[in-house]
């Protein structure tokens, strides 16, 4: 096994060094593509050799957010293999293994539906699950399928494994139920309680005895502080909690992070109550590694943004804001942090590629309504760029004040020309419509392709 | 003219752009000078026959639909009066399942539905899924075009007889082998085209709009002025596309 294992190595390195050498993207599934045709259990292999063993991110929403904040805490002192850009496959995991050269711990973001797998394959010392949501059902299917494929890939952990997951996601939450090592983390600050459960909101009956649940604060989505009125089942006290939360709009954020080692203050250069989650998510799961608080305070408050996920683009005195959306929960989100200080013209790219869901009708689960009711112009792009068009049309955008471009790039020449110099123009793309506005500006220049790592 | 609407378990049934239908159907009557009076009708709510004139029923992940199913069963009599009374009725995806006579698990056991369509519902084990076009002829001799997106692993086999929403040209429809799409009884339709499909589909916004006005007047259905559309038709324009290259793949 050992010799062939380095020999696979090596030439599944060669070919992501080629990939990129022949400019055909950033090489990061070749690699692991490759490799995993040849040996899928090479991902075993390759991962019982870490030192530090492997810790696993899995989400419906914030994954890769998620991932990367706990690769800044945990990063400073140990040699990761971490799966940056996203690419959350099995491929894309052998990928992140075969190249990370001399790696200590394996930190992996893994998609919903290969958690069962890289969970059997690489056997954990931690899990992360932080949420699950309705999304692209055209790809995943129904979130019921989605969490029992978790259900087994939790009942098949180590004892040792620890569980780290989100007490106010009440499926997420019952998952540790049964486990001997578990971390609970959650949202406590009532003051950023929604009004009322989203139209999008999903696990919003009681996953006991199917009566609605009674939510003390709902803070994104369903998540939050549940209670069934039947059968008692609720949230389960927090280990790790976010209190004193504020939020300084597309800007920042600040919260008072409480854990069992003790209590510490932390400014995130991140807007919006879902980085307040990620970020509590990446601080429990780098504490169940042995992180101190003040590793936890110092990665966090260093960390600025994932890949494609927020991203401030200047370009000739104008600044372009990137914020991806992918499904409802997260949408909602991202235009939340627009409703303060919103911005007077938006680019929404919508695509249908297979990373995106094929099927647009997600859009209309969006609540884009109270945005629309202060938002001025809109280019509406991408393939769908019609769809999106009729979208916030119905929901109350004047016909005069949408433009319709199919082409992203004129579309972001078009939101850049509207936008007054000093200004920001904020631009809200789907997953490959993102990928293609960063090759649209790196091209000019204006950001590194990803393979080159995070912006210094 | 006031025309009022059952929306059917709004809190349950609402998986993608339901509201989107209802708002394209409020939209599309006040420009016409109508309004759309909407009305949630939830498990335990009454469901009096002679209140309204359009029937909604959208359609839900399958843990949502098992926990509505028993309730709607309960409002069957009524759904079949006001049917028969000629009150509009769309249904769709798993309120489309819901309301023919039931569905039958791969386990074999069977929910019972309202039995409004003559159809069952078999669980398949595949889910058929992707972009979907179809020809439909609701008037005689007048043919047009419904783009969409389906998401189902039930086949739906209507019995012989009753008859579709309309004639699949591409993608699945039914049950993946008939040619078949949806089901039409007088003015109810059912269909497992999901999301967008009136904001993308004007035309049978205005049909169903039309129903539920002559239900009110106690008239006949008469044609609504005609809109612009042009963002509908271009939306339109590329669902039918994607359904041309891609629909009905496995």
């Amino acid at each position: 096994m050992g010799v062939r294992l380095e020999l696979e190595t090596l030439v599944a390195r060669s070919v992501g060094a080629l990939s990129r050498a022949a400019r055909r993207g950033g090489g990061t599934t070749l690699p692991g593509k490759l490799l995993w045709k040849l040996d899928p259990g090479a991902v075993d292999a390759l991962a019982a050799r870490l030192p530090l063993g492997v810790a696993l991110v899995s989400a419906t929403n914030g994954k890769t957010t998620t991932t990367a904040m706990a690769a800044r805490i945990l990063g400073g002192e140990r040699r990761l293999a971490w799966n940056q850009a996203g690419a959350n496959l099995l491929s894309g995991i052998a990928s992140a293994l075969v190249s990370a050269r001399k790696a200590e711990l394996g930190l992996l973001e893994v998609d919903e539906g290969a958690l069962f797998e890289a969970a059997a394959r690489m056997r954990p010392r931690v899990v992360a699950l932080s949420n699950l949501f309705r999304d692209q059902l055209d790809r995943y299917g129904e979130l019921e399928l989605v969490a029992e494929r978790w259900r087994r890939a939790v009942d098949g952990l180590p004892d040792s494994t620890v569980l780290v997951v989100n007490a106010d996601d009440p499926v997420v939450s019952s998952l540790a139920d049964e486990r001997a090592h578990a971390l609970r983390f959650g949202l406590d600050d009532p003051r950023h309680a929604r009004p009322e459960l989203q139209h999008a909101a999903d696990s919003k009956y009681c996953i006991r005895c199917g009566t609605p649940y009674e939510y003390a604060a709902a803070y994104v989505g369903h998540l939050g502080d549940y209670r069934c009125p039947a059968c008692e089942h609720a949230r389960p006290p927090l280990d790790v909690a976010a209190r004193s939360i504020e939020l300084h709009g597309l800007v920042a954020s600040r919260f008072r992070l409480e854990a069992p080692a003790g209590a510490v203050d932390i400014e995130l250069a991140l807007p919006g109550l879902y980085n307040v989650y990620n970020a509590t998510a990446a601080a429990s799961l780098a504490m169940a590694l042995g992180a101190s608080l003040s590793d936890v305070r110092a990665g966090l408050e260093a960390f600025s943004g994932a890949f494609g996920r927020f991203e401030r683009i200047p370009t000739g005195g104008k600044t372009v804001v990137v914020l991806l959306i992918k499904n409802p929960a997260g949408a909602n989100e991202v235009l939340r942090t627009l409703e303060t200080g919103v911005p007077p013209v938006l680019v929404l790219a919508l695509n249908d590629a297979i990373a995106d869901g094929q099927d647009v009708s997600w859009i209309w689960d969006v609540d884009f309504e109270p945005l629309l009711e202060h938002v001025g112009r809109v280019v509406a792009s991408g393939d769908r760029a019609a769809e999106i068009g009729l979208r916030l049309v119905y929901g109350g955008l004047p016909r005069d004040q949408l433009e319709v471009e199919p082409s992203l790039e004129r579309a972001l020449d078009r939101g850049l020309e509207l936008v007054d110099a000093g200004t920001e123009l904020v631009v809200l793309p789907t997953y490959t419509a993102m990928l293609a506005l960063r090759e649209i500006l790196s091209a000019r220049g204006l950001v590194r392709p990803y393979w080159e790592g995070e912006r210094p | 003219m006031r025309i009022t609407v059952g929306h059917l378990y709004p809190g349950y049934l609402n998986i993608y752009a339901d509201r989107g239908n209802m708002a394209v159907l409020s939209m599309r009557a006040a420009v016409r000078g109508h309004e759309l009076d909407v009305r949630s009708v939830g498990i335990g709510d009454p469901l009096d026959p002679d209140t309204f004139d359009l029937l909604y029923v959208g359609g839900g992940q399958d843990r949502e639909q098992a926990l509505v199913a028993p309730d709607l069963v309960g409002k069957a009599e009524a759904i079949q009066l006001a049917h028969s009374s000629g009150v509009a009725l769309l249904a769709v995806c798993g309120g489309y399942q819901l309301l023919g006579r039931g569905y039958r698990g791969r386990d074999g056991s069977f929910m019972p539905g309202v039995g409004l369509f003559l159809h069952e519902t078999v669980a398949g084990t595949t889910r058929m899924i992707g972009d979907v076009l179809l020809e439909c002829e609701l008037e005689p001799g007048l043919t047009r075009q419904l783009a969409g997106f389906e998401n189902h692993a039930g086949r739906t086999l209507l019995d012989p007889g009753e008859a579709p929403l309309g004639r699949v040209l591409f993608g699945f429809g039914n049950d993946g082998e008939s040619g078949f799409e949806g089901c039409r009884r007088g003015r109810a339709l059912g269909t497992y085209l999901h999301g967008p499909l009136l904001p993308r589909n004007p035309w049978l916004a205005d049909w169903l709009l039309a129903q539920a006005l002559a239900h009110a007047s106690g008239g006949e259905p008469l044609p609504l002025e005609p809109l612009p559309d042009e963002l509908e038709a271009e939306a339109f324009r590329v669902s039918a596309e994607r359904a041309r290259k891609r629909g009905g793949r496995r």
